[in-house]
């Protein structure tokens, strides 16, 4: 890739119509440049988790074997080694998978999300043991809090007092500096598709959480129904509790339901972050990198963070960037090394004793990371991903879509990835304002023949979420007017399911970029060595929306003057002062330091480009994600298939 | 002030004296004589009921209730069988033990609250004797049978019943027996004649007592000490043993030389004490001895009761309340007649100057020189709070406050608290209050609770008030006591109860509205409970008191409000065994968040439900695509296509023609890859239809795939695609050539071109690029890696974009070709430029 993206020269015919003038941009060259105040340090919340954790195991005193959630697995390792947990008398790890367990411990403890089938699996295994006539002692340990649910399911087997439940309230997950995970994957699917509200109450204490230990928080903005619900209940939870006041470490806060913006996730990520997870997918901060990367017979696990500091320089650079630093740096490790040429025998004792293991450790690095850049250019530079993106582009500038329709068709056609091709259409979908009918039903047709029927109940899914939908056709579309006119003056309307709401969504991208300029003007080249806006991590061709609306709303200090914007959004938004009486000193550090909490997921994209931001405005972003997500995940969780 | 000693007297190396409390203002027709009584510790409420046994059984004896002071609070006839014993709890409830051994409990105002038994076996054997102590556990209730067996319970609100073991060798009651509290086990230590047992849960124990010498003589009381700490034995030759209630040492012996055996043997010590005592109370006798051996007599003219204290023992007598104490040594050191101590001289100082004496002066010099001033202050606080009296307490606590006044660096903390305590304490001495209550007994907020258990609530709300304890600990808390109080009287309309409380609790922090409510719910006002509940912030609290009233409807709604999914959840599963399923369906349909939180369960746990539920609803379309989604549960191809079937019914009720006709299909196509299955064995069953036609191409079943194509009316593209891949996979270069001649491909010809390349076969790739498009012709001549012809094709093009893929693929290289070709390009793409 050139480090000059070509862009295709488009004739001004998208842009003439008399709308309204596009919200005037901020210049991005500001005279003042301040600083990013200093990250608070979050590693206290890595510390509270774990001592809570030795505190249930020694509740359960006695060597014990400790079965593990799957999905807890990483997270957990994150806070607590083997070796801690054998220091507390855990003997044997187990992952839970569902089978009749092979265990000689008398006590078992069970360390699980609050789900069903867990739950039913522990009833299974009590149960066989109370048949083969063994005793055993059981502890359920919950997180990052249980349900009634599940406590039910112990009740309705007929175990629940044969067992010891407990919660350990390992609510979030700092992955990194500036990134704290909820690690809840689930919370998009339940929330969003299935209208299950469990969550809502996990991401208010979350935010309580976050208060007590670093706030008070001095405003609170957000946008979507789930934001204000969490919001509520953080608010609630405030109330019940004792106040003190004190210096907060977190200015403003927002929060951003993923429903508000959907056409940011379903992008292919070109910055090398969210590349590398689109290709490897990184799990809770750590990447396995197989063989055709770590060139050898083993694959290695490596943990990407800012501690990494060769990849700390180029996590957040465009893809084509990257091969150019790397091999800079690589020049500059060589010159490193070379020093020791002509050096006497005590200035290479000094460089081997103070250098060179520094040297080293970035020699391995920065091998790693050609390596998974050699490979990820393997993957990417091909003509297909050529084309890919840029019909992605021509979707989010909604050039050509005739074309786009044929690409899309083709690449179902041939196959060339279940996910990939249901991407592409979401993306369509999403940027039309959905597919013509014919148009609909030809591609779902044709996608059913690729990847069989069983699909239908996806297709089902996306058109609820208002993610690939057909265009009403006049008559429908006043039906279902009626019906949420209905349900709107409906007393109990606030609280309906979003399930409802969805259905009266109509996405309007086109006016949205628009009104805030979300595609630049194509007519320069972009360069994407000095960005000059959010667009680059896009190749210069969209600016999350997302980011988009948090960089207006952090600048307006509000909504005012964005009203047709969140119309357009279906409104939901709110903007709260915060219970701090620290309004006096505005624009300290703290202020500048803001916390933006993704409930449904963010991509690396989303994150790199607030990282940007903050860095031209002076903010510094505390990203909070109910969990680090990208288009494939955020597809498979809708996935309905048979799987 | 001399007088103040006139009812001291010596005790070995202390002083003991007996301070009146209050006279007594009730009015009993035979004094205490042949009367059950029960006095509760720390100037607790006194219990009164005759003995029944000097009655008629006809009549019915009479139970009372009085303060400390001897007002009446209740008075009622009782109607049960007969009792054993009175007693008091820690939380003032007053404890009836029966002959049967059902334990009555009644409130102060003589309510009936609850009852529970001793055990079956003690209907028949009937209680002998029993006794209530206090642990640190609660209140406990212990029991001797007729059948000489114990029974224990340690706490009656957790009540857990313990039968110990037999004691070998006795018969009948034992000659006396105490409830011992050690090393967090109750114990009973109980004599039979001169041997001592302890019974503990499992076994029992004969013991001998420590120091020397065995007793001669039959043990005839035992008294254990309030600490559970100390114990003393009397037996029938006089004796008195004192020693620790380990029976690890001896105190002492001392002959009383009094043979009959006491009514009541009492331990007489205070915290610090100087000369702990034992006393001995006969029917016209108090004897105070003490550990060293000196004693006390005070002769009697009534019957009296005596009871223990933290800091002495309390008399109770017809007429008077009586406190015996040791005299505290700060007391002592100031009253004591002729004492030099420096408080004594501090307030005789104080007396002087009020006198306006110069010899204030010189008292006070005297304790200067000494530098105890300090001293002097802190002896005189210290003082005051030992006293009864109010003079004695202004007269120290003036004393030093005058004191202060010539000291620059002492804390007023002390002086503060104990004004204030002083305050409190003789607000609930005072005769209509009856709390006799001692500055070492005293602590605050046992003392509010105690006023609102005697629904005292404005002195307990001043008292709360002048103590400045936080609303939410102090007020909101006796405002709840006065509410569930309220909430239980009969007579008002539920309108001006709820009026009443909301107005009075309004703005009070920390009240729990739900609780009220229970109380007005467990009294059978109903309306009056769901009234209140509305003024109830917290939903949390509102749902499991509207579940217990059935207001199952209200209570759902309530849940949702609170968005506590756990809430919904929890009246979602109560509901649905309260409720028949369409009901039960009918209310879920209301409300949407219950709703989708149910389905989700369903999903998991009881599919069936789940498609009752889309029945009940209508929801052709949920329900057909449940169908969908069931189908693949299903092993058999019989009841795959019957579930499929359902769903294309569901599909056409809802108008789904897309879908049902998409759902046709796939049993048409199940059906054919069964049948291959069987005929060829294939195992093509379950493929997508694009990847049965790829498997039947892949394995030669031409015919076959053609016959797919034509019935499931694929689209050209798609074939065309699916062909020339499976032929280039198989390397059938001539088929391919043939199959691209056989008609104008309809996905134009740079397929042909990338699948040959695929196999690296540039021979057959280079056949089809003329064929391209020219549109696609530059990418066509580079997918066969031939720039040249890239080149001239892009040139040929003028597309500057075009142009500049062809630069970017060349400049890898420097061949002078190369170079020659890169400058035509360059020229190439100024033109273009220039256009």
């Amino acid at each position: 890739m050139s480090p000059h993206a070509t862009r295709r020269v488009f004739t001004s015919k998208g842009q003439t119509d008399g709308c309204s003038p596009p919200l005037s941009l901020i210049p991005m060259a500001q005279s003042i440049r301040r600083d990013s105040p200093e990250l608070p340090d979050f590693s206290l919340l890595k510390r509270l988790a774990r001592d809570q954790l030795i505190y249930l195991l020694e509740q359960l005193p006695g060597r014990k074997d400790l079965f593990i959630d799957a999905d807890l697995m990483s997270p957990l390792d994150r806070i607590a080694n083997v070796s801690t947990l054998k220091q507390h008398e855990v003997d044997k790890l187990y992952k839970v998978e569902y089978k009749p367990i092979v265990s000689t411990s008398d006590q078992l403890c069970f360390l699980i999300r609050p789900r069903l089938q867990s739950v039913k699996w522990i009833c299974d295994v009590v149960n066989a043991d109370k048949a083969a006539g063994k005793f055993r002692r059981y502890k359920l340990i919950f997180t990052p809090q249980k349900f009634y649910a599940c406590e039910n399911v112990l009740e309705e087997q007929g175990i629940f007092g044969d067992v010891t439940t407990d919660e350990w309230g390992f609510h979030l997950l700092p992955l990194d500096d500036d990134i704290i995970s909820l690690e809840l994957p689930e919370f998009f699917r339940d929330y969003f598709l299935d209208g299950n509200q469990r969550w809502v109450r996990t991401a208010g204490c979350v935010l309580h959480l976050l208060h007590s230990l670093y706030g008070p928080f001095s405003k609170v903005y957000g946008i979507g129904r789930c934001s204000k619900m969490a919001y509520e209940s953080w608010r609630e939870q405030v109330e019940e509790g004792e106040q003190k006041g004190r210096d907060g470490e977190i200015g403003s806060v927002f929060l951003f339901d993923r429903d508000v913006d959907y056409v940011t996730p379903m992008c292919s990520q070109v910055v090398y972050e969210g590349l590398v997870d689109d290709i490897f997918r990184i799990k809770c901060g750590c990447v396995e990198f197989g063989p055709e990367v770590t060139s050898s017979d083993k694959s290695l696990k490596v943990m990407l963070n800012s501690q990494d500091k060769v990849f700390n320089q180029i996590r957040n650079e465009h893809f084509s960037n990257v091969f150019g630093f790397l091999s800079q740096k690589a020049k500059n490790l060589q010159t490193a090394y070379d020093k020791r040429c002509g050096m006497d025998i005590k200035q290479i004792k000094t460089f081997v004793s103070e250098e060179l293991k520094g040297l080293k450790q970035e020699h391995r690095l920065l091998s790693l990371h050609i390596g998974a850049s050699e490979s990820m250019m393997k993957k990417k530079t091909k003509q297909e991903f050529q084309e890919l993106l840029k019909t992605e582009h021509s979707l989010l500038e909604g050039f050509d879509i005739r074309e786009c329709i044929t690409f899309i068709e083709e690449h179902i056609n041939r196959q060339c990835s279940m996910i990939e091709s249901l991407r592409l259409l979401c993306l369509l979908s999403l940027t039309e304002n959905g597919l013509l009918s014919k148009d609909y039903k030809s591609m779902k047709a044709q996608y059913l023949q690729s990847y069989g029927v069983d699909h239908l109940p996806t297709f089902a899914n996306l058109k609820q979420l208002g993610i690939l939908v057909e265009q009403p056709t006049g008559e429908t579309l006043t039906a279902m007017e009626n019906k949420v006119g209905k349900l709107v003056n409906d007393r109990a309307a606030g609280k309906l399911t979003d399930a409802f709401s969805s259905l009266a969504k109509k996405s309007h991208f086109r006016a949205l970029s628009r009104r805030l300029n979300l595609v630049p003007k194509s007519d320069e080249e972009y360069d994407l060595r000095v960005p000059k806006d959010m667009a680059y991590i896009f190749s210069g061709a969209y600016v999350p929306l997302s980011c988009k609306l948090i960089e207006q709303v952090l600048e307006r200090d509000g909504w005012t003057g964005l009203e047709e914007v969140t119309r357009l959004l279906n409104g939901q938004e709110f903007a709260a002062s915060g219970c701090s009486e620290a309004d006096g000193k505005a624009r300290s550090d703290t202020q500048r330091t803001i916390l933006v909490m993704f409930l449904g997921g963010c991509t690396f994209s989303e994150i790199s480009a607030l990282r940007f931001l903050g860095k031209e405005k002076g903010y510094k972003f505390i990203i909070v994600t109910t969990a680090i997500t990208n288009s494939a995940r955020l597809i498979e969780a809708l996935l309905d298939n048979r799987a | 002030m001399a007088f103040i000693t006139a009812n001291w007297n010596p005790l070995g190396e202390a002083f003991y004296r007996k301070v009146e409390l209050y006279e007594m203002s009730w009015v009993l027709r035979d004094g205490l004589r042949d009367s059950l009584v029960a006095a509760a510790p720390y100037g607790g409420p006194i219990a009164v009921m005759k003995e029944s046994q000097c009655l008629s059984p006809s009549v019915r004896p009479q139970l009372d209730i009085y303060t400390a002071s001897g007002v009446t609070m209740a008075t009622f006839p009782w109607k049960s069988g007969p009792v054993v014993q009175l007693g008091w709890s820690v939380s003032e409830e007053l404890l009836c033990v029966q002959q049967d051994g059902t334990v009555l409990i009644y409130d102060l105002t003589g309510a009936f609250l609850r009852h529970f038994s001793m055990g079956q076996e003690v209907v028949q054997s009937h209680v002998s004797e029993a006794k209530i102590f206090h642990s640190p556990y609660g209140t406990g209730v212990a029991i001797v049978t007729g059948s000489s067996r114990f029974t224990l319970a340690t706490n009656i609100d957790d009540l857990k019943l313990r039968r110990l073991p037999e004691v070998p060798g006795l018969q009948g009651a034992p000659s006396c027996w105490a409830v011992l509290n050690q090393d967090r086990q109750t114990k009973v230590l109980l004599a039979n004649g001169p041997e001592l047992y302890l019974l503990d849960n499992t076994c029992c124990t004969s013991v001998v007592l420590p120091g020397g010498s065995p007793l001669d003589g039959v043990f005839v009381h035992i008294a254990v000490s309030f600490s559970y700490k100390y114990l003393a034995l009397f037996t029938d030759t006089g004796h008195l043993w004192t020693g620790l209630a380990n029976l690890q040492d001896k105190l002492s012996e001392v002959d009383t030389k009094i043979r009959s055996p006491p009514k009541q043997m009492v331990w007489c010590r205070r915290p610090q004490t100087q000369q702990p005592s034992v006393v001995v109370l006969w029917e016209r006798l108090l004897l105070v001895v003490a550990v060293g051996g000196d004693t006390v007599q005070y002769p009697l003219d009534e019957a009296c009761v005596c009871v223990g204290e933290l800091d002495g023992v309390r008399l109770l007598s017809p007429s008077r309340h009586e406190l015996l104490q040791e005299v505290p040594l700060v007391c002592e050191d100031i009253f004591k007649i002729a004492s030099m101590g420096p408080g004594a001289l501090l307030l005789e100082a104080h007396k002087e100057y009020q006198k306006s004496s110069q010899k204030a002066d010189e008292y006070l010099r005297e304790i200067k020189e000494q530098g105890m001033l300090g001293d002097a202050v802190r002896q005189c606080v210290e003082a005051a709070g030992h006293e009864q009296h109010t003079h004695t307490q202004k007269a120290l606590l003036r004393a030093a406050s005058f004191g202060k006044c010539f000291l620059t660096n002492l804390s007023p903390e002390a002086f503060v608290s104990v004004c204030r305590d002083l305050r409190v304490l003789n607000a609930v001495r005072d005769p209509s209050i009856g709390i006799p209550l001692t500055h070492t007994q005293y602590p605050v907020c046992v003392c509010v609770c105690r006023l609102v258990y005697r629904r005292l609530y404005p002195l307990a709300i001043e008292v709360c008030r002048y103590l400045k304890t936080p609303e939410y600990q102090g007020v909101s808390r006796i405002l709840r006591h006065w509410a569930c109080s309220k909430v239980q009287q009969k007579g008002e309309s539920d309108e001006v109860m709820v009026r009443c409380i909301s107005g009075r609790l309004a703005d009070s922090p920390g009240i729990s509205y739900s609780h009220i409510a229970s109380k007005a719910y467990d009294s059978g006002r109903t309306e009056l409970a769901i009234k209140l509940l509305d003024y109830e912030a917290r939903s949390g609290e509102q749902v499991p008191l509207l579940l217990k009233m059935r207001r199952s409807q209200l209570a759902l709604s309530k849940a949702i409000e609170s968005g506590d999914t756990d809430l919904v959840y929890t009246v979602v599963s109560y509901v649905k065994n309260e409720m028949n399923r369409g009901d039960f369906f009918m209310t879920l349909r209301n409300q949407p968040v219950a709703l989708s939180l149910y389905r989700q369960f369903c999903k998991l746990q009881e599919q069936e439900t789940l498609k009752d539920l889309y029945n009940q609803d209508d929801d052709h379309q949920e329900l057909a695509n449940y169908y969908v989604s069931a189908s693949y549960r299903e092993k058999r191809l019989e009841a795959r296509l019957s579930v499929l079937q359902s769903a294309v019914d569901e599909y056409n009720k809802a108008k789904n023609e897309f879908s049902s006709k998409a759902t046709e299909e796939e049993m048409r196509l199940l059906r054919f890859q069964r049948k291959l299955d069987d005929e060829k064995g294939a195992g093509l069953l379950g493929l997508s239809l694009q990847a049965t036609m790829e498997a039947l191409l892949a394995s030669g079943l031409q015919k076959q795939a053609d016959h797919l194509y034509r019935d499931f009316r694929v689209s050209d593209k798609r074939y065309w695609w699916l062909k020339l891949k499976s032929l280039a996979e198989k390397e059938e270069w001539e088929e391919l050539e043939k199959f691209s001649k056989s008609k104008k491909s309809p996905v134009g010809y740079l397929p042909f071109v990338e699948v040959c390349m695929k196999k690296s076969n540039k021979y057959e790739a280079k056949k089809y690029v003329t064929k391209v498009t020219p549109e696609q012709r530059v990418r066509a001549h580079l997918t066969i890696e031939d720039v040249e012809g890239a080149a001239d094709a892009a040139i040929e093009r003028r597309s500057e974009a075009e142009i500049g893929t062809v630069i970017s693929h060349c400049s890898s290289s420097s061949s002078s070709s190369q170079r020659l070709l890169l400058d035509k390009l360059q020229r190439a793409l100024t033109t273009a430029n220039r256009k």
